[in-house]
């Protein structure tokens, strides 16, 4: 039987179980989040802000949303058992398998851009802007915006538009701008500086949709309740399947969309364990990683307060991972607050653990897995070690590796260089 | 001279104060200083000195530049304390302009304890608002320095309102919806929310982004208390074949500005 989609979409308001602890203020998670922008933003956060708590209470927002998530997207997404791969990678525990790999344009990005977009059009805006890094969330956010008939420009750092250059032609056919990045570290934390530029000063005009848990008040619960869909579809899924809920839950963490996805329908469930993979690069002792959580601390970053690679002085460091979704050196502040609290686990994943699992899953259920996406298969490994046959391992397997395969290829060694 | 005295003397002479950034440690701790004080001699009234940053999401490509070339110089925080101490001793007031994180990192208290004991001023805080300044407030009214916050042509009458409450020193509006970088026009908006601005608050109003000469910086003289010149300084310095060369037009340009501010 298929789950509703309509229950699952933007449901949770200020106060819901996201917020553990509770927050006395409106986009706080604890100490974490808030809004460390110019005052010049200010103004369009709250629009945005209101206009999102409105089409939240409005049942014809919901079903248009609710329709384009079921008809254009492909919701809901499966489930998928694969014994062949929990026999081999974790010892014999019941792995299930979101998929998210299933969507249109290949992963879990375009739940939350279908949502931005149609609140663009609500506010009466024509032209949306995004960052992107892996070219996932620009790809996303240039279909909704030709789906709709928006104006699109997407920032990306010229690295990344080297690495990713099949997302680049992939955004560009669907008629969006892209704009190489070329200042810092040329990465997606430049892009994402770059987009609050273009927005500070086109906001009359322009709506930021932006692409993770993370920047300043409301886009972290705004993306997290677009998100939640994930977790509240396979919740019921894995019940309908095995008769009970997970074990655990694990996602791979880069801003933490789908994680805090997949996770935010099991928080209240306090038998299920919550895990958090983040990119462990060349090792977290290399200095070279994106582990966030596990090796940065506290500070502020692109508009909120969360944990981030950070020296001494408070200069953002660059991060490093196979993954160029993972290669983020913050993450969203819920993600902050989940670990400060203890509910919810965070690990580091290395390049070379991650390549393993992605081989792996290749082999054993011809599931060719997005490489973050393969950093919580790594983990499921350590988990099924852990938790033992009996366990049921519920993973967010959040895109599909297509854009991946040269990287891939590569790494084993199949292609010239 | 605190920054209050300074732009009290302004209004006395009939004329808006002078405020000039450029980011510490370009193009050298020692060189920036060097401009810093060509700038005090041509006339600047209030320094305003840049913590470099590894993600200046307010500035545009010229401030962009510098910082990123200081960064990699090595430039810190305690270089910054350092320029703020060699600027100090002319007697012209000095504040820090800093993204939220470096201080929070610095430390919130240690980082009013020690700008004060450098002789700062105080600091202006673009990605601070005052509604998370819990921290920041009071450690700077112990350490009897001035918060600047910013206001733009998008804020609300009741934030105007707010912000201007929270400052002290002056208020700082941003002229145009924008980053930082010279323009050929600077936007009427920047008079309209002066004006909206005056209606709730006795602190000088002084305005930025955008102004890069002597007739842009009379325009505004002509509505504001100040004329806060940043890119503009810093192009100078760019632009220029040696530091030596780049501080004679830094002061050069601040001659020409302190002319406009006296010709409202
Ligand atoms: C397939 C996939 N998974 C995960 C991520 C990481 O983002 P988040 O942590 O916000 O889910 C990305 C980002 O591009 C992605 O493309």
């Amino acid at each position: 039987m298929e789950p509703p989609v309509s229950e699952s979409s933007v449901t949770s308001g200020p106060g819901s179980v996201g917020r553990p602890g509770g927050a006395d203020r409106p986009g706080r998670f604890g100490p974490y989040g808030g809004r460390y922008v110019p005052e010049a933003l200010i103004a369009a956060l709250d629009e945005l802000d209101r206009e999102y708590q409105s089409a939240a209470a409005d049942p014809a927002f919901q079903a248009e949303l609710d329709g384009l998530l079921r008809s254009y997207s492909g919701r809901p997404t499966p489930v998928t058992e694969v014994a062949r791969f929990g026999a081999e990678a974790a010892h014999g525990a019941r792995v299930l398998l979101k998929r998210e790999d299933l969507n249109h344009t290949g992963s879990h990005k375009i739940n939350n851009v279908l949502g931005q977009a149609l609140l663009t059009k609500r506010i009466g805006k024509r032209r949306v802007i995004a960052e992107t890094g892996a070219g996932q969330h620009g790809v996303a956010t240039a279909t909704a915006a030709a789906l709709m008939g928006l104006e699109c420009v997407i920032y990306m750092g010229e690295e990344d538009t080297r690495r990713q250059a099949l997302n680049v032609a992939r955004m560009e056919l669907l008629g969006a701008t892209v704009i190489p990045v070329s200042t810092g570290s040329r990465t997606l934390k430049d892009a994402i500086n770059e987009a609050l530029r273009d927005w500070v000063t086109n906001v009359a005009t322009t709506n930021y949709v932006f692409g993770t848990v993370a920047g300043p008040h409301p886009f972290p619960t705004l993306v997290r309740d677009l998100q939640r869909i994930i977790g509240v579809e396979a919740r019921q899924q894995v019940l309908e399947l095995t008769g009970r809920l997970p074990d655990a839950v694990a996602a791979c963490v880069g801003g933490g969309s789908n994680a805090i996805g997949i996770f935010h329908a099991f928080v209240d469930d306090a038998d299920v364990k919550l895990y958090g993979f983040e990119a462990g690069g060349d090792g977290v002792a290399s200095g070279r990683h994106a582990a966030t959580i596990t090796a940065g601390a506290p500070g502020v970053l692109h508009g909120a307060r969360s944990y981030l690679l950070q020296d001494e002085f408070g200069q953002t460091i660059e991060s490093h991972s196979i993954s160029a979704g993972l290669d983020y050196p913050g993450v969203g502040p819920e993600h902050s607050w989940l670990k400060d609290s203890g509910r919810a686990i965070y690990q580091p994943v290395d390049d070379a653990e991650a390549m393993e699992a992605f081989r792996l899953l290749c082999r054993t259920e011809g599931i060719i897995p997005a490489i973050e996406s393969a950093h919580a298969l790594a983990g499921v490994r350590r988990l099924g070690a852990e938790l033992g046959p009996d366990a049921v391992i519920l993973v967010n397997l959040s895109g599909r590796g297509d854009k991946d395969v040269d990287t891939a290829a590569k790494w084993f060694g199949l292609m010239e260089q | 001279m605190n920054t209050s005295a300074v732009f009290e003397k302004a209004r006395a002479e009939n004329r808006a104060a002078l405020i000039g950034y450029l980011p510490a440690g370009y193009p050298s701790v020692a060189g920036g200083i060097d401009a810093l004080k060509a700038m005090v001699d041509a006339g600047v009234d209030v320094v305003e000195i840049g913590l470099p940053y590894s993600d200046p999401l307010m500035d545009g490509p010229v401030i962009q530049a510098a910082v990123d070339a200081a960064l990699r110089a090595g430039t810190d925080t305690t270089h910054v304390l350092r320029t703020v101490e060699a600027v100090a001793e002319t007697g012209t007031p000095a504040l820090v302009m800093s993204y939220w994180n470096p201080i929070d990192r610095y430390g919130t208290e240690r980082f009013a304890r020690d700008l004060a004991s450098a002789g700062g001023a105080g600091a202006i805080t673009p990605d601070l608002l005052p509604d998370d300044s819990d921290e920041w407030l009071p450690a700077a009214r112990a350490h009897d320095l001035d918060t600047v916050f910013l206001i733009a042509p998008s804020s609300t009458d009741e934030r105007i309102a707010l912000t201007a409450e929270a400052c002290r020193g002056f208020v700082y509006a941003a002229s145009t919806m924008g980053v930082t970088g010279t323009r050929d026009q600077v936007g009427d908006a920047a008079a309209g929310l002066v004006a909206r601005a005056r209606t709730v608050t006795q602190t000088p109003l002084a305005v930025g982004l955008g102004v890069s000469n002597g007739d842009q910086a009379a325009q505004i003289a002509s509505f504001a208390d100040g004329v806060i010149v940043g890119s503009a300084f810093v192009r100078c310095m760019l632009e220029a074949d040696s530091p030596a060369e780049g501080a004679r037009a830094a002061g050069k340009l601040a001659a020409d500005l302190a002319a406009g501010v006296r010709r409202r």
